[in-house]
């Protein structure tokens, strides 16, 4: 195979690679923000309830979560019925392991909100008191000290923590090889057993330095427009 | 009749009691000066004219309406707390400014999300405010890029913008270096002299002498020593009074006289 071959064989993974990206952030850093002021809340259940779900969540590897989200349906239902769905899916809109890409969307998703999570409660909760009685005696209401006053300052509080995570994301979104979803590193392994070529695996590296450097720098500028202010 | 009447105020927090029982008044036009050592309760009183506190017992009216009334049953909503709190503003010790907004925002943000008036209105108030805490330079400038004491009139000239009918100040200068007081002072003096009326904890005593029209005294929750500036600093009453004020001369010298 020639190397624009390769490249475009791994591109196909890597696209897979960055729908997960994507629709991971995209659900997970507003569901993130629910299960925040959940784990905030002065009532005693919800409060408790939420931490308990981002224990659990947090303290389990996710790449058993993934296993767990997939194999669940097939305990439940019957294999025959997943695979059937599966084959349903790929004969029809030739998508192939439509399940499994499913369940990992949900299972990252679920993940990552949880982490993101963990950044809000910190960036709301390191807030001074000072600012919100002083939006409290200039006679605003609840939500418009939380959208005029605080909600800036936190943003900019959780970006050097979010940009990490957000690194992290599209390096964990590998772990979707484990029930044979075709990100990148599972199309190299492809490539390894069945062209017997191993340098592809190595070249997946490139693709998400070149991604990893793009995010950096994207990243680096929302920090820079907050720099103007110090809080 | 009086602006501002406090009736029978008391807070607890768990079991600290914090106030027990205030009764004071304040006419249109005065300047109220509240004294005492830390911990006497001197703040927690500010916090409940405020309502950033809510007095377990007692009476608060304005110009003769009662606003507050920890008796009353019914709990007052959000909206009638944010009405009511309106008749006060706050200045802090920590001035508590709004770090992303520049000093013309920090000052136009509350009245324009309460609609008091064009937007054209709304900034050309808060401009004149701006040239009357002496900042007309500064407007476009952030917090950050402030001196303390630059900060705490900026906080005043924010305070100022919603016109509250008594405006109280928690230790204005407290957080200040000795070199800033006296531009944030001077800036309090200058509202006495066009007629706000104002309510200022303070630790300056010199400064209470001079601008108040009224003096309280706090010493563990109670009003220990009520009157003008002359009969609380010169002739008080009390034992408490007289051992806060000594104590005074001699960590800040006698300058008193």
């Amino acid at each position: 195979m020639s190397f624009w071959e390769v490249t475009l064989f791994l591109f196909d993974g890597f696209k897979i690679s960055l729908l997960i990206f994507a629709v991971t952030l995209l659900c997970g850093a507003p569901l993130g923000l629910p299960i925040a002021f959940c784990s905030m809340s002065r009532f005693k259940p919800i409060k408790y309830v939420a931490k308990i779900f981002v224990w659990i969540v947090r303290g389990i590897p996710l790449m058993l979560q993934i296993f767990i989200l997939y194999y669940t349906p097939s305990l439940l239902f019957g294999w025959k019925i997943v695979r059937d769905m599966d084959i349903y899916f790929q004969v029809y809109y030739g998508v192939e392991n439509v399940g499994g890409i499913v369940m990992v969307l949900i299972a990252f998703t679920i993940n990552y909100a949880c982490y993101f999570s963990e950044i809000y409660r910190g960036g709301i909760e390191s807030i001074s008191k000072g600012q919100y009685e002083a939006g409290y005696v200039l006679g605003l209401t609840k939500s418009q000290i939380f959208r005029k006053i605080i909600l800036k300052q936190v943003i900019k509080r959780i970006v050097p923590p979010m940009s990490n995570e957000i690194i992290t994301l599209i390096k964990d979104t590998a772990l979707a090889n484990c029930i044979a979803v075709a990100e990148i590193i599972l199309q190299a392994k492809i490539l390894a057993a069945e062209q017997a070529i191993i340098w592809p695996l190595f070249f997946t590296g490139a693709f998400y330095l070149i991604f990893v450097g793009l995010l950096t720098i994207i990243l680096g500028r929302v920090e820079k427009k907050l720099d103007y202010f110090r809080s | 009749m009086a602006l501002l009447e406090v009736k029978n105020i008391y807070k607890s927090f768990g079991k600290t009691e914090v106030l027990k029982g205030l009764d004071f008044s304040l006419e249109k036009g005065e300047v109220l000066s509240i004294i005492g050592s830390s911990g006497s309760g001197k703040t927690t009183l500010l916090r409940c004219l405020n309502f950033l506190e809510m007095a377990d017992k007692g009476t608060i009216s304005v110009d003769g309406k009662v606003i507050f009334d920890a008796d009353d049953g019914k709990k007052l909503t959000d909206n009638e707390i944010r009405e009511n709190r309106l008749h006060f503003g706050l200045v802090f010790q920590s001035f508590n400014l709004f770090p992303q907004y520049s000093v013309l925002q920090n000052i136009t943000l509350a009245p324009t999300l309460l609609k008091r008036g064009t937007a054209e209105e709304i900034t050309e108030n808060a401009m004149s405010l701006i040239d009357r805490v002496g900042l007309a330079d500064k407007k476009d400038n952030y917090p950050c890029e402030l001196s303390g004491g630059q900060q705490q009139r900026v906080a005043i000239a924010r305070a100022l913008a919603l016109e509250p009918d008594i405006l109280c100040f928690d230790e204005p200068t407290s957080a200040l270096d000795p070199e800033l007081t006296g531009e944030v002072l001077r800036v309090i003096r200058g509202l006495k002299n066009t007629g706000s009326t104002m309510i200022v904890v303070t630790h300056e005593m010199e400064f209470a002498k001079s601008v108040s029209d009224k003096v309280i005294f706090m010493a563990d929750g109670v009003i220990e020593e009520y009157g003008t500036p002359q009969e609380v600093f010169c002739n008080p009453k009390s034992a408490k009074t007289r051992s806060f004020l000594n104590k005074d001369i001699e960590t800040n010298g006698l300058r008193m006289g």
